[in-house]
């Protein structure tokens, strides 16, 4: 009995000192910013204010999750890790299940939302979680040749997409031509600035690559801004043509898609149109994805992301290697832009920042780069979270009325990157499936015993 | 020719603030070989640390002095900044040593993202500008109608960075913390086999890094009057751009890099068009990674195979 | 650690070749290599070459320079000075090599006998056209994909061909599904060769130690290589596995055409398994020669063998 309590004893004081160091940190993190406030009073002039009770409340949040986490959780997870891990039999069915669900889930959305909801509800559902998400989604997956099978980290892929939509746009306004005969034109004008913009750049290592894509990315879009003949600046192109029903238009007009088919003339149809079309393109990407993966680019590119030098080794000339799945995701994110254009009727640089970019690096990132699931499942989180944020009308009763949900929405970006990373670097999914097997297939890679790995990993640390 | 002298003296100025901050991504380069995305994010965050403590120094305080002022601003900065960038080295990229290779540059990503965003919701998205002060200048010459005039300013912002540039260089190449700093450099394995401390010596360059971006924080703050949110992202980049042009890794490289990137932005803008000036700046950092990667100082790098 | 202090090793030593029979042309010639980074002097003129069917130990204590051969050798370092040769077919081209040096261009062709120079090619120029494969110190798989897919990743040129670039494959044509299927032929015979069969479908990283040196083995003959360069690929074996190797590695030589250059410390197998021997020391050639007669080469035993002395004490305490 007297040692248990008092080993009790020794590890709430631990837990408490951990916290006080913590507080303590945190309270000079905090001070500065969150302890004063800057705001221009009547007169214009900056003022300080305080904010003690915000900076005291953020500050016994952060010990007391400390102390928890020392005393509670750290314990617990030690115990988990000592135990020998779970079998994956449950989460690998999961994963059997989850895809044809979520397709089938997909392809019924809209009528299930119309049917909710009744019309009126029904276009913000479907334009604002369906098409909204299924952008990034395809987003993601483009980006996911590039970032999660080559292991090409591209901060600049919203170029092609603004190069897409840019496309689009202009040669829409110009030339009258229609979606359908630009959507692949505009494809191959993004993947041709892939490979204009990757063919300099793709032999620098990982992280100056990383930059330099950044760089282009910025570089377009400061020439979207300041070429103002040609894209009109800042002020953005407007009246792109809306995409039609293979011709014919969504529009009130006798001609249009709701009179030829004898409905009463709706915005949701065009909604409803648009979700299925970008639906298409998205899963055409996965199911390319899918079908590359196993052919020898495929498997080259992911060779590509575990070792470059060993592929040298083997002859493989890895700057085309790059240089295709550069190619191939700037294609896809060209498709998303000009789709993009399309569906918004009006583009400007506005929607094709650093940010932006950032944004789709953290859906491959945070979902497990090479995972279609993973992406999509980010993408659902992270997009339609947003959204959803935007509609959380309570969290203005409880934080005042000039709480702005949204404002959150890039600060939660970033800080599930940094948490992801440290805590699941692989990403929320990061199970791999091989591309091919030998022995039958096999529903779980048997494990080699855990003696023999850490041997392994132990005898890799030799230098010489 | 006046335009052009003006111009030297406005160039030399804006060099030595993304001088300062470039010697942050060099030194963390060098001894974790990461791009510290976040660093002009920390430079941003020391502007704003800066300016409360401007504030809380003259309104409240009601310290007079401009020296006393700016030199309990800088000190301030200095310590909550480097306070700032510790934490995060501990938290975001230590436990990613080791990891997938990608993984520290993405974190850092990450904290970019987060500390900009931070400041955007705790300090609100406006610009903070400070009243003017300390606005006289010294008439160099005249010529054709024009001054070319040296403000008080820019001479602060040449001694202070001067000053502390030199305790920089002492601290590196004299003492045991920069010896330590160079064998983690060299490999951080055999560092550690002989005894260093590698963990506290990265820990270490981090704070140095923030206090240097800290004080082109209160600079650029003093300088320009106004500070944003978003002042993070743009010269980082520029400034990052001074690191790789002098030779990533290269300490006097930076500064060159800095002077030259701020000469260059000024001179452009004055003989071109500030319009591009940014695509200017993306472009030389483009050109320079492709053609030019190890830098003007820089050793050319062998990849170890 | 100074490299330039070592001279009079290098003035004593035996001019390239001279102790060997010259009925076989060589697959490799290396002449006058030398390698600086910066002001080190890694490697310094030196020159040696390998017979085609030999298995050929270069061996020197650390830091001698003998990885910084290898990666002369396959393209990964351009060498500051020398000429690297290597040939396969008909030996009669090995005449063009002065005309080809002269020309400055990569390679010659001479009926079947192709020629060349290695240190004018980028390095998968050297895997792909001139057929060299290596295996590297600190091993390189490709850890994440399954020891099968490393086996296919190294036959992808040929596969990249019959997939016509992707598009035929990506249509998903008959052609190259049988293709695939000969590249998993060639697979699983290396994966029967190394016991590795039934670990075919894990993931690399997962192998023991010993396996993923065999792996790395396998997937560099994955590619028909004429020239197999192997950095080290006993080190961190047990002495069993060790002996394993060694059969292995004559296999190779004996049942393909692949000749064998072999960087290696444990002296039991070099001495047992090498047809002939270059010794390396602070960059330049001391000596080279058999087994036999390194194994009485006073220069070799100042400046090497007591490490193995030390070696064999080791091994002794050991087996008590
Ligand atoms: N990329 C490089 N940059 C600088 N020095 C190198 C490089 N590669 C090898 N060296 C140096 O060349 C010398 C020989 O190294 P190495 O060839 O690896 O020796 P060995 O394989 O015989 O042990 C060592 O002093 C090493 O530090
Ligand atoms: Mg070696």
């Amino acid at each position: 009995m007297a040692p248990e309590a008092s080993g009790l004893a020794s590890r709430v004081v631990g837990a408490l000192r951990q916290a006080a160091i913590t507080g303590l940190i945190a309270f000079g993190l905090l001070l500065p910013l969150i302890g004063f406030n800057t705001v221009q009073n009547i007169r214009n002039e900056l003022i300080l204010e305080t904010r003690w009770p915000l900076l005291a409340a953020m500050v016994a949040i952060i010990a007391g999750g400390r102390f928890l986490h020392a005393l509670l959780i750290a314990p617990w997870l030690a115990r988990r890790a000592l135990r020998p891990r779970p079998e994956h039999a449950p989460r690998a069915r999961l994963a059997r299940w989850l895809v044809p669900f979520a397709l089938g889930f997909a392809i019924v959305y809209p009528p299930l939302a119309l049917s909710i909801t009744g019309v009126q509800g029904a276009v913000k559902w479907i334009d604002n979680f369906g098409v909204q998400i299924l952008i990034y989604v395809m987003l993601g997956w483009g980006l996911n040749i590039v970032v999660g099978l080559a292991g090409l980290l591209d901060l600049g892929y919203v170029a092609f997409y603004a190069v897409g939509a840019y496309s689009y746009a202009l040669l829409a306004n110009s030339f009258g031509l229609s979606f359908w005969i630009l959507l692949p034109i505009a494809g191959c004008l993004a993947a041709f600035w892939g490979i204009l913009l990757g063919f300099p750049v793709l032999r620098l290592r990982g992280d100056y690559l990383a930059i330099v894509t950044l760089a282009f990315g910025e570089i377009i879009r400061l020439i979207l801004i300041n070429w103002v003949s040609v894209t009109n600046g800042y002020a953005g192109v407007s009246g792109i043509p809306r995409p039609t029903f293979f011709g014919i238009p969504f529009n009130a007009s006798d001609e249009g898609f709701a009179a030829r088919f004898g409905l009463e003339f709706s915005p949701i149809y065009r909604t409803i149109f648009l979700y299925y079309v970008i639906l298409a393109l998205a899963l055409i990407t996965a199911a390319m994805t899918v079908r590359l993966r196993r052919l020898p680019i495929g498997r080259a590119w992911e060779a590509l992301r575990e070792d470059e030098i060993a592929c040298r080794s083997l002859g493989i000339n890895t700057t085309n290697t790059k240089l295709t799945a550069f190619a191939m995701g700037a294609m896809f994110a060209g498709f998303a832009g000009s789709f993009f254009a399309a569906r918004q009727g009006f583009i400007s640089p506005e929607s094709f920042t650093f940010m932006e970019s950032a944004v789709i690096v953290a859906i491959v990132v945070l979902g497990g780069m090479g995972s279609l699931i993973g992406v999509a499942i980010a993408a659902v989180i992270m997009i339609g979270g947003t959204e959803i944020m935007r509609e959380l009308d309570f969290l203005k009763a409880i934080f005042g009325t000039n709480f702005d949900p949204t404002q959150y929405r890039m600060l939660l970006f970033g800080f599930a990157m940094v948490l992801i990373m440290v805590w699941r670097p692989r990403g929320l999914i990061a199970t791999r499936e091989p591309s091919t097997f030998l022995n039958a297939r096999r529903a779980l890679p048997s494990r080699a015993p855990q003696s023999e790995e850490t041997q392994a990993s132990l005898v890799r640390e030799r230098h010489g | 020719m006046e335009v052009f002298t003006q111009q030297l003296i406005n160039g030399i100025t804006l060099g030595s603030i993304y001088g300062l901050i470039a010697i942050g991504y060099t030194m963390v380069f060098g001894i974790i070989g990461m791009v510290n995305f976040a660093h002009g994010d920390v430079f941003m965050v020391s502007a704003f640390i800066a300016l409360v403590t401007l504030l809380l120094v003259t309104t409240w305080l009601g310290i007079g002095s401009f020296v006393i002022a700016l030199l309990i601003v800088l000190i301030v900065a200095m310590l909550f900044t480097s306070l700032v960038n510790w934490a995060i080295e501990r938290v975001a990229y230590r436990p990613l040593r080791g990891s997938f290779r990608l993984a520290p540059l993405i974190s850092a990503i990450g904290m970019s993202i987060f500390l900009s965003n931070f400041v955007q919701v705790a300090q609100g998205p406006r610009v903070k500008s400070i009243p003017p002060f300390f606005n006289e200048v010294i008439v160099l010459m005249s010529g054709n109608g024009y001054d070319v005039a040296v403000s008080y300013k820019q001479i602060v912002v040449w001694i202070v960075t001067a000053a502390l540039l030199l305790v920089f260089w002492f601290v590196v190449t004299k003492t045991a913390l920069g010896r330590a700093q160079r064998a983690c450099e060299q490999d951080q394995k055999m560092a550690a086999l002989l005894g260093i401390d590698v963990d506290r010596t990265v820990s270490i360059t981090f704070v140095i890094a923030a206090a240097l971006a800290a004080v082109a924080g209160t600079m650029y703050l003093m300088y320009y009057g106004v500070v944003s949110f978003a002042d993070g992202f743009v010269p980082g980049v520029k400034a990052f751009t001074a690191a790789v042009l002098g030779g990533i890794g290269s300490l006097p490289g930076a500064v060159l890099g800095g002077l030259l990137i701020g000469l260059i932005e000024t001179m452009w803008s004055a003989y071109f068009s500030t319009d591009y000036k940014d695509v200017a700046a993306f472009s030389i950092l483009a050109i320079t990674m492709i053609f030019l990667p190890q830098g003007i100082l820089g050793r050319p790098d062998v990849e170890k195979v | 650690m100074s490299v330039t202090s070592y001279d009079a090793a290098a003035a004593g030593a035996r001019p390239s070749g001279s102790a060997r029979p010259s009925n076989l042309a060589p697959v490799l010639r290396v002449e006058h290599l030398s390698m600086r980074f910066g002001g080190l002097v890694a490697i310094n003129d030196f020159s040696f070459a390998a017979r085609r069917g030999d298995i050929t130990a270069l061996i020197g204590p650390n830091g001698a320079g003998k990885t910084t051969v290898f990666n002369c050798i396959t393209g990964f370092y351009k060498p500051s000075e020398g000429r690297i040769a290597l040939q396969f077919g008909d030996p009669g081209v090995w005449e063009e090599l002065s005309a080809l040096t002269e020309r400055g261009t990569r390679s010659v062709t001479r009926g079947d006998g192709m020629l060349f120079l290695l240190e004018r090619m980028p390095d998968y120029l050297v895997a792909h056209r001139a057929r060299v494969a290596r295996t590297f110190q600190n091993i390189r798989l490709f850890q994440g994909m399954t020891v099968l897919e490393n086996l296919l990743v190294a036959q992808h040129n040929s596969l990249m061909w019959a997939s016509g670039f992707t598009v035929l494959g990506a249509l998903g044509l008959r052609s190259y599904a049988r293709a695939e299927r000969s590249a998993i032929d060639k697979a699983r015979y290396w994966l029967d060769r190394t016991g590795l069969t039934d670990r075919a479908d894990d993931p690399a990283g997962e192998l023991p130690y010993g396996g993923q040196r065999r792996l790395e083995i396998a997937r560099a003959m994955c590619t028909d290589p004429v020239l197999l360069c192997l950095d080290e690929p006993a080190a961190g074996l047990n002495p069993n596995e060790s002996a394993d190797l060694g059969r292995y590695l004559h296999k190779i030589r004996d049942e393909h055409a692949t000749s064998i250059l072999l960087i290696e410390h444990d002296m039991t197998v070099v001495m047992e398994i090498s047809d002939y021997i270059v010794v390396l020391d602070h960059g330049q050639k001391i000596a080279d020669g058999t087994p036999d007669e390194i194994r009485n080469d006073p220069r070799v035993i100042a400046a090497y063998l007591g490490v193995e002395e030390e070696e064999v004490a080791e091994r002794a305490i050991g087996t008590q």
